[in-house]
């Protein structure tokens, strides 16, 4: 590395930042160049911010000035200056990638080209491109996730629209009912128009009004040993749970660990809800926390049931928001932690939750190896023979 | 020790519709005796062969009693207790 005379930049060619790279912890990499630019190929793991912004938007990217930051640009002439302003910043190691681009190319690196957001899209999710986190990398990474959720219902409603609205590109929905009146008080997906229609419909018809960016697959049956495995098959990168029985709750876990597929997973009742997300080998799975579901004496009665109506809005969402992060790789997810949400109280509480070495399904000896059909413990007096909370 | 033990939605027809529930003891078995002692419906509820029910969680101020020892798992004064059974409601229907 030299040091350009009477200044404390350093220079160096895009062969030693690449090497500088892949040393741990690695510098924080900019590219100060202009988005249209950008588009057209950068550097991994680097984050746009044209030099214009350098000075005001830094602080986010790097909010640790002892940490080096490495910039380029195309030639090296832009990110010569923006060194030289974090210098004046009061960064201790502000670098500069003497070549740009132009020499990083000329060796053959990697090179990350994303498929760039039409104008229509930059103008949709300009919201989204304005988070350092997310950009137009993660916006992308967006419109190439797929998520299936089970059920659309309570908590599948706020759930589907929210990642409509963020432009997941896939969306799988479970659910063998139709929509009833008695679930228009809290399911917001569905209209009083699409009454006794199947609610997988109502879903597909309201996300695509909302988004036609997404993909809707539809999965009008209810979910069982049969059927799983091809839907799971299907490549999802995240399940959000939002289903309403003990069958469901155990295959969706049991095929997310076979599969290896995370699931957010989230239940309301009445007042209070909670949350988590089960990540396969990460964190514990719902059978390490309840291996067996309740005998049906024991499980919890239908008819002392119900819920507030925005109850679901909140654990649905957060159940969004933990998909989202998922798939961007953003954040601390909800692995090995369980929120829960009291809406009288307005509190929330987390406990922690571990994985169980003894686990039947995740543990190191599984004795559970397929699926298991439990018989459905709560019966809903409606023709939909689901239980209802 | 006064122990807080807060009573999930669930079970909450067992305690006349109390949330949460001050008891005595200093191990969770002693908290919880205290509870359905006063509350006896909710113990067919939450034991199962001398022990808490497969399906029913206890956390210490945060903290799964399981990854503890277990009932014997000490409390301080001023600690929460809370309860978890396996709740199925996800509100699909």
């Amino acid at each position: 590395m030299e040091t350009t005379a009477g200044s404390r930049v350093e220079e160096l060619d895009a062969g030693a930042a690449q090497a500088l790279l892949e040393s741990d912890p690695p510098p924080v990499l900019v590219d100060v160049r202009e988005p249209a630019e950008w588009n057209q190929g950068h550097i991994p793991g680097a984050t746009l911010v044209p030099l214009g912004t350098v000075v005001e938007r830094i602080g986010e990217v790097a909010p640790d000035r002892d940490r080096p930051v490495l910039l380029y640009c195309r030639s090296g002439a832009r990110s010569l200056r923006a060194a030289e302003a974090l210098r004046e910043l009061g960064y201790a190691r502000p670098m500069n990638v003497a070549g740009g681009l132009v020499d990083w190319e000329a060796r053959a690196l990697p090179l990350v080209v994303p498929s760039s957001l039409d104008p229509d899209k930059l103008r949709r999710y300009s919201r989204h491109l304005l988070i350092p986190e997310l950009g137009e990398e993660g916006q992308l990474r967006l419109l190439e996730a797929r998520m299936l959720l089970v059920g659309a219902g309570g908590l599948g409603s706020p759930a589907a629209l929210y990642l409509a609205a963020a432009g997941v590109g896939t969306l799988g929905i479970i659910d063998a009912d139709t929509v009833d009146d008695s679930n228009l008080q809290r399911q917001v997906l569905h209209s009083t128009a699409a009454l006794g229609h199947p609610k997988v419909e109502s879903a597909r018809e309201r996300i695509e009004s909302l988004n036609p960016d997404v993909d809707v697959l539809t999965y009008e049956e209810r979910l069982t040993s049969e059927n799983i495995d091809a839907i799971l098959d299907e490549r999802w990168d995240v399940i959000v749970d939002g289903a309403d029985n003990f069958p469901t709750r155990y295959l969706v876990n049991d095929a997310s660990v076979w599969h290896d597929v995370p699931v957010v997973h989230g239940s309301i009742f009445r007042f209070e809800g909670q949350v988590t997300v089960f990540k396969p080998r990460e964190g514990p799975c719902y059978r390490c926390l309840f291996p067996q579901p309740p005998p049906p004496e024991l499980a919890p009665s239908c008819a002392e049931g119900g819920v507030l109506g925005v109850l679901p809005g909140v654990i649905g969402s957060i159940q969004a928001n933990e998909a989202l992060k998922l798939a961007l790789g953003i954040g601390t997810p909800l692995v090995g932690r369980l929120l829960l949400y009291d809406a009288l109280e307005a509190s929330f509480t987390e406990v922690a939750l571990r994985r169980d070495p003894d686990c039947p399904v995740c543990g190191e000896n599984p004795t559970i190896t397929q699926y298991v059909d439990y018989v459905e413990f709560c019966l809903a007096p409606s023709a939909g023979g689901v239980s209802r909370p | 020790m006064n122990v807080t033990v807060r009573i999930p939605p669930t079970l909450r027809t067992e305690t006349a519709g109390e949330r949460e529930v001050a008891v005595a003891g200093s191990t969770v078995r002693e908290a919880l005796q205290d509870l359905t002692t006063r509350y006896p419906q909710l113990a067919q509820r939450i034991y199962a062969d001398g022990g808490l029910a497969r399906f029913v969680n206890a956390y210490v101020d945060g903290e799964d009693v399981r990854t503890l020892d277990g009932l014997e798992t000490h409390v301080r004064d001023g600690s929460t207790v809370i309860l978890l059974p396996a709740m199925a409601g996800g509100d699909a229907s």
